[in-house]
């Protein structure tokens, strides 16, 4: 029992030192210049798809529910926290007001996830995957006419800029399909700490999906995943289950989306359609459902590798293509998790024989 | 009072009557079989003792209390726990996680300090430990524990599946065709482990079988199904040469 519970616990921390030993080869070789301009633009947003993935492969990976409208996640929790960011600029100073955005951002994309996790978890499978999908596009389509400002009586809500009927002074924030500018010009005195912001984010995010999923809520929600009937006929309540893995996973992907709305000084609403959560979920597959580390290093990989492959210019997607090709079948085939694990035994094996020596 | 108490239960799926006005009664402590030839509504009965499906008549009592109706996990938390004629184990999931997602309702501390591992998880995740493992010991698994459920050898995922009902601590254990697949010395070893969990904590348990070796070792009393309705009910030595009974299964 013991041997099994340092496994895991071991496993955990094997995952927290591969995201802060990449974060500090990174800063390593950008405080000696050798990290280009474009990659450094690339680091947040990194960050960004990171925390995102590892909200999707709870809900794929941990509770085998296929969501396919985690960018809906995203997007509500970018919109409110950039909101959020921008009435209380004046009252609050920068460090506070960030980690007050997140905590909104995380709270209000959790409350989608209740009201669409409620009635979408009733459904199985590829229902439940169409559901998502149309809430990330009503939730896109909803924000594109959503028009926000803020005058000395309060917020004003509409639906165009026209019914906003703000008083003289008063400032428009969200302006429908224009979406919110000026955000990350708020956090200017933080600005170059945002890489370290998102890698902590990452950090917490792995501590509360892997310490959930080793835990009696976690093990309830592999049940389920594994066999429905299985966990009703041991007491386990399914839907509840489920419904909180999604919950979190919203949540999360919420901070996912407000990391990304404070790292731009223009978010728009049209970057949250069904292709982001596609290629989040392309992440999630390739680095492995139920991986936590796969879903790190493949987001790491396939998010990077389009902007380095620039230099190929009209062979780039092809490159990508085969590496992700390269990827599924290093992960999935057969033959490849065999030559793994052998290489993982001789490992084991030379650790063993040094033991003994 | 009797363990169990099923009067007058049907169901119909369509026209279909597939199970017609079935009786009951098992003592507690008895170790009880339902035997009848295939597509008689065996797993059927099984399924509306474990609330899968609704009963269209009739009334279900486990130890006095009226569970007619109620949802599986209410069945469940009321003391009834089964195993299934297809293996449904977690198959993704370690053995001892398996026997601990049985323990849930019995151990418990909130998601949250779960998450925050405050001392109350290490305490109580200690004590699940130790209950599990004691569990598994009974069925001799104690050794595979760290393994995958899905990776064990038939035999034992069988053996697994009783080890998880067991772990929801029923009163009425519900096992369906236990020996499946089994070669017969491991439908030896079951027998022993049926009966040795029977006797060691004073379960009362209801088993399906086909094979009448099994059942005719360890089953007190019986009871014949056919068609959806109770041909023969008694001891077992009886029932089994009930001429109806034998004919039933061998035709005229």
């Amino acid at each position: 029992m013991k041997k099994n519970m340092n496994k895991t616990t071991k496993n955990n921390f094997i995952t927290y030192a591969m995201v802060i030993a990449i974060f500090v080869v990174v800063q390593a070789l950008s405080s000696t210049g050798n990290l280009s301009r474009l990659l450094t633009g690339l680091l947040v947003p990194i960050c960004v798809y990171t925390i995102a993935s590892l909200s999707l492969n709870l809900v794929v990976g941990y509770s085998g529910e296929l969501s396919l409208g985690h960018a809906g996640f995203m997007c509500v929790g970018a919109y409110s926290s950039a909101l959020f960011s921008h009435v209380t600029s004046d009252i609050l100073p920068s460090v506070p007001r960030l980690i007050l955005a997140f905590v909104v951002g995380a709270a209000v994309a959790a409350v989608f996830g209740v009201l669409i996790g409620i009635p979408v978890l009733r459904l199985r499978g590829d229902y439940l995957a169409i559901v998502t999908l149309a809430f990330g596009e009503i939730i896109k389509n909803l924000i594109n006419i959503l028009y926000v400002g803020v005058d000395d009586k309060g917020l004003h809500v509409a639906t165009s800029a026209a019914n906003l009927h703000l008083d003289p002074g008063g400032k428009q924030i969200i302006k429908g399909a224009l979406g919110v500018a000026g955000t990350a010009t708020l956090y200017k005195d933080i600005k170059d700490y945002f890489f370290l912001i998102g890698v902590v984010l990452i950090l917490i995010v792995l501590f509360i999906i892997q310490n959930l999923v080793n835990s009696r809520s976690g093990r309830a929600i592999t049940s389920t995943r594994d066999n429905r009937i299985a966990a009703e006929s041991i007491g386990i309540n399914v839907t509840k289950n489920k419904l909180l893995a999604f919950t979190i996973s919203a949540a999360i992907a919420g901070v996912a989306g407000v990391l990304y709305a404070h790292n731009l000084s223009m978010l728009k609403v049209s970057i949250f359609d069904y292709n982001m959560s596609i290629t989040i979920l392309v992440y999630v597959i390739l680095g492995g459902m139920g991986n936590l580390r796969g879903s790190i290093l493949a987001t790491i990989v396939l998010y990077a590798l389009p902007e380095l492959l620039r230099g190929f210019s009209t062979y780039r997607m092809l490159i990508y293509a085969i590496v992700m090709i390269a990827m599924m079948l290093f992960n999935w085939a057969p033959a490849a998790r065999d030559f793994r694990s052998r290489i993982a035994e001789k490992i084991k094996g030379h650790g063993k024989e040094k033991e003994a020596a | 009072m009797a363990m169990l108490e099923v009067n007058n239960l049907s169901i119909q799926f369509g026209g279909l009557h597939a199970v017609d006005n079935f009786h009951l009664k098992i003592e507690k402590g008895e170790l009880y079989g339902l035997i009848g030839p295939n597509g008689a509504g065996k797993t059927t009965v099984f399924n509306l003792l474990t609330g899968v499906y609704k009963p269209t008549e009739g009334i279900i009592r486990l130890d006095g209390q009226d569970i007619t109706g109620k949802s599986i996990i209410d069945i469940n938390k009321a003391g009834i726990a089964r195993t299934f004629q297809n293996i449904r184990l977690f198959k993704d999931m370690t053995v001892l996680d398996n026997v601990k997602a049985g323990l849930h309702n019995h151990y418990k501390y909130s998601t949250l300090t779960g998450i925050l591992r405050l001392p109350k998880y290490f305490k109580v995740e200690k004590e699940m430990n130790e209950r599990a493992a004691e569990i598994l010991k009974v069925f001799n698994l104690d050794q595979e524990a760290n393994l995958l459920a899905g990776n064990l050898p038939y035999g034992k995922q069988r053996k697994l599946e009783i080890a998880r009902a067991r772990a929801t601590d029923p009163k009425l254990l519900l096992l369906d065709e236990p020996a499946a697949g089994m070669n017969p010395n491991e439908t030896q070893e079951l027998m022993d482990t049926i009966r040795f969990v029977r006797d060691h904590f004073n379960m009362t348990i209801l088993l399906i079988e086909h094979d009448m070796k099994l059942v005719g070792g360890i089953c007190e009393e019986l009871t014949v199904l056919n068609f959806g309705q109770v041909l023969c009910q008694g001891e077992t030595a009886k029932v089994l040469k009930d001429p109806a009974v034998v004919t039933a299964y061998l035709g005229e």
